[in-house]
């Protein structure tokens, strides 16, 4: 296990990974990106259990689905510094004829992507089909999920959130990555989603909350609080708190940043405010 | 003109359900989900005997799609059941992003496809399916003519690596392949050799075609009947070996006219070799209630709609 310190450095580099990536394109999803680096971080660097390699089946391990999409930029990083593709690759982001397209997808033959997604509110139905695959093979790996909240507004959500608890499929976390923004403003003004958590338990799920999913620890202890409620008769939900574009004070505290990149010296700046701590790709 | 025997009407959708009964006993990786319609569907034997194997979603489609993408990481091979309008168009981006795009080998089976699903009127019926699904990349699109070969269907399309779309329907029909006739997806079957006219038929309108051609013969005119059960991967040599034979062609099909197999004909014609092609199809209009029969005959969809297209195209060789 990589210590705290080490965990934080790399939360660090993925910051400036997913800077770099968007401004060089000149587009991407790096608000999103920026807010759920630590529970990415987290998740496949500290409780996950992983086998070495990509294969698609992933049988004998944990699984992990992105169904909020354009935050893409993190989970390239992430899988990128995970060892399942070149770092290098990451230049080719959003480029002509790259594996990493805009939107993930197993089309392309990236290792660590599983699923296409992208088109909102798809991923809790297909972790659901996964996790309901691993009890049908007697393996008794988790899935992860991890969600929008503004995604949640999509119905198929609710359709899969009510078979989830109905069918008692209690080897999945789905996290939901409150930070309270979409394209249009903040959720409370576009459709509010009330209190989310609330939602979920009446559902029939089991909640529990990451207050600041921002803060490494909490994140880790939210997630291994979240591992040792599974199989346990529920799906476990974590509504988990994060500041939209956090590490970059200028993206901060709105939804602007979104789906936009930074320009040459706002770049300067963000990256001014994480330094280089792996070493670029 | 080759003589095909009624062995007793049946629907397609119990072929599908001896299908899946069979592979319940021979294909451990088989798993099935259903959106309310387990009695429609024909699968409760599979249901019975592999109760951990059955997947009861309840009315929630687009779920349906999403957890049968998920089955298959991890070797299960899903096959989703509802009606064809709600596997196609109401899941239509849950089928493109999660299934096709995703290269999830996940077998879409609609029953009560087309126009004869009868009484229930436009909300049920679908005519515009083929033409999504064919559209999908990667997507293959099976739309067998009776009993015996939608059975058969059911069996091939499990050894078949990739997404499927197998489209059935309702009423009890003709069945009149043989019974051990091996399903080979993409690959056309002829049914009666003639020399003045190719019938290309999918679907129900196999049988139609068949009673048309026996109609035609009567009346000096020799009607070759295709029986094209595959609309996609299309068998383009079977087309074009025949109507280089006879010059003109009539497609039938169960479908709107747009998107439906009677393009997908002129599309390799007019590639290889352009020839005179009439449309037995729906014209671009929606269905509504009515027994199957009345709906066939009022849209233009039996053997009497395949004998005036073909003295239609004859005119035009």
């Amino acid at each position: 296990m990589p210590s705290t310190q080490e965990l934080q450095s790399l939360v660090t580099q993925v910051r400036r990974d997913i800077l770099r990536m968007v401004h060089k394109v000149n587009s991407g999803h790096p608000g999103g990106s920026l807010g759920c680096t630590e529970f990415l971080v987290a998740l496949y660097n500290e409780i996950m259990e992983l086998k070495d390699g990509f294969n698609m089946d992933g049988n004998d391990e944990d699984l992990f689905f992105l169904s909020n999409g354009h935050i893409s930029p993190v989970f390239y990083s992430v899988l990128a510094r995970k060892g399942y593709f070149p770092i290098d690759e990451l230049n080719t982001f959003r480029l002509i004829n790259s594996r990493l397209q805009g939107h993930p997808t197993t089309h392309e033959g990236l290792p660590g992507v599983r699923i296409a997604s992208g088109s909102l509110g798809q991923g809790m139905s297909v972790a659901i089909g996964a996790a309901l695959a691993k009890k049908l093979n007697g393996d008794n790996h988790l899935i992860y999920s991890l969600h929008g909240d503004g995604e949640l507004q999509e119905g198929q959500n609710w359709e899969a959130i009510m078979y989830a608890a109905g069918n008692k499929v209690d080897n999945l976390i789905a996290t939901v990555d409150r930070n309270g923004q979409q394209i249009d403003g903040g959720t409370e003004d576009v459709l509010p989603l009330g209190d989310i958590g609330e939602k979920f338990r009446v559902f029939g799920w089991d909640v529990l909350e990451i207050e600041n999913g921002n803060d490494l620890n909490q994140v880790i202890d939210g997630l291994k609080e979240a591992k040792s409620r599974t199989g346990k008769g529920k799906p476990v939900c974590i509504v988990m708190t994060t500041e939209m574009g956090n590490g970059v004070d200028f993206m901060m505290h709105t939804h602007a940043w979104h789906g936009k990149a930074p320009s040459d010296e706002q770049l300067e700046i963000a990256l001014a405010q994480n330094p280089e701590t792996l070493g670029d790709y | 003109m080759t003589k095909y025997v009624d062995q007793g009407k049946n629907d397609t959708r119990s072929g599908y359900g001896a299908g899946m009964t069979e592979l319940g006993r021979t294909n451990p990786n088989v798993v099935a989900l259903c959106a309310d319609l387990v009695g429609s569907l024909k699968i409760q034997t599979f249901i019975d005997e592999n109760p951990e194997r059955f997947f009861q979603v309840g009315i929630a489609e687009a779920n349906m799609m999403g957890i049968a993408a998920g089955l298959t990481i991890g070797g299960k091979i899903p096959f989703t059941g509802t009606f064809a309008n709600f596997s196609t168009g109401r899941v239509y981006d849950q089928i493109r992003q999660s299934i096709a795009y995703s290269d999830k080998n996940v077998k879409i089976c609609a029953s009560h496809a087309g126009i004869t699903l009868g009484e229930d009127g436009a909300t049920h019926q679908i005519l515009e399916d083929i033409g999504l699904m064919k559209m999908l990349p990667g997507m293959t699109v099976i739309n067998p003519c009776d009993f015996n070969q939608t059975k058969a269907a059911t069996l091939a399309i499990a050894e078949h690596h990739g997404p499927v779309y197998l489209r059935f329907g309702r009423p009890k029909v003709a069945n009149f392949t043989p019974a051990d006739q091996k399903f080979e997806i993409g690959k056309a079957l002829m049914l009666n050799e003639g020399t003045d006219v190719t019938i290309i038929a999918t679907g129900h309108l196999v049988w139609q075609s068949l009673i048309a051609a026996e109609t035609l013969e009567n009346q000096g005119i020799s009607a070759e009947v295709i029986n094209i059960h595959t609309i996609k991967p299309l068998d383009d040599e079977a087309i074009l070996t025949s109507v280089k034979k006879t010059g003109c062609v009539v497609t039938a099909e169960e479908h709107n006219y747009l998107g439906g197999l009677g393009e997908s004909v002129s599309r390799v014609l007019a590639l290889h070799h352009p020839t005179p092609q009439e449309f037995v199809a729906t014209q671009d209009t929606f269905g509504e209630s009515g027994t199957p029969e009345q709906l066939m005959d009022k849209y233009g969809l039996n053997n009497k709609a395949i004998e005036a297209a073909v003295l239609k195209v004859l005119k035009r060789k």
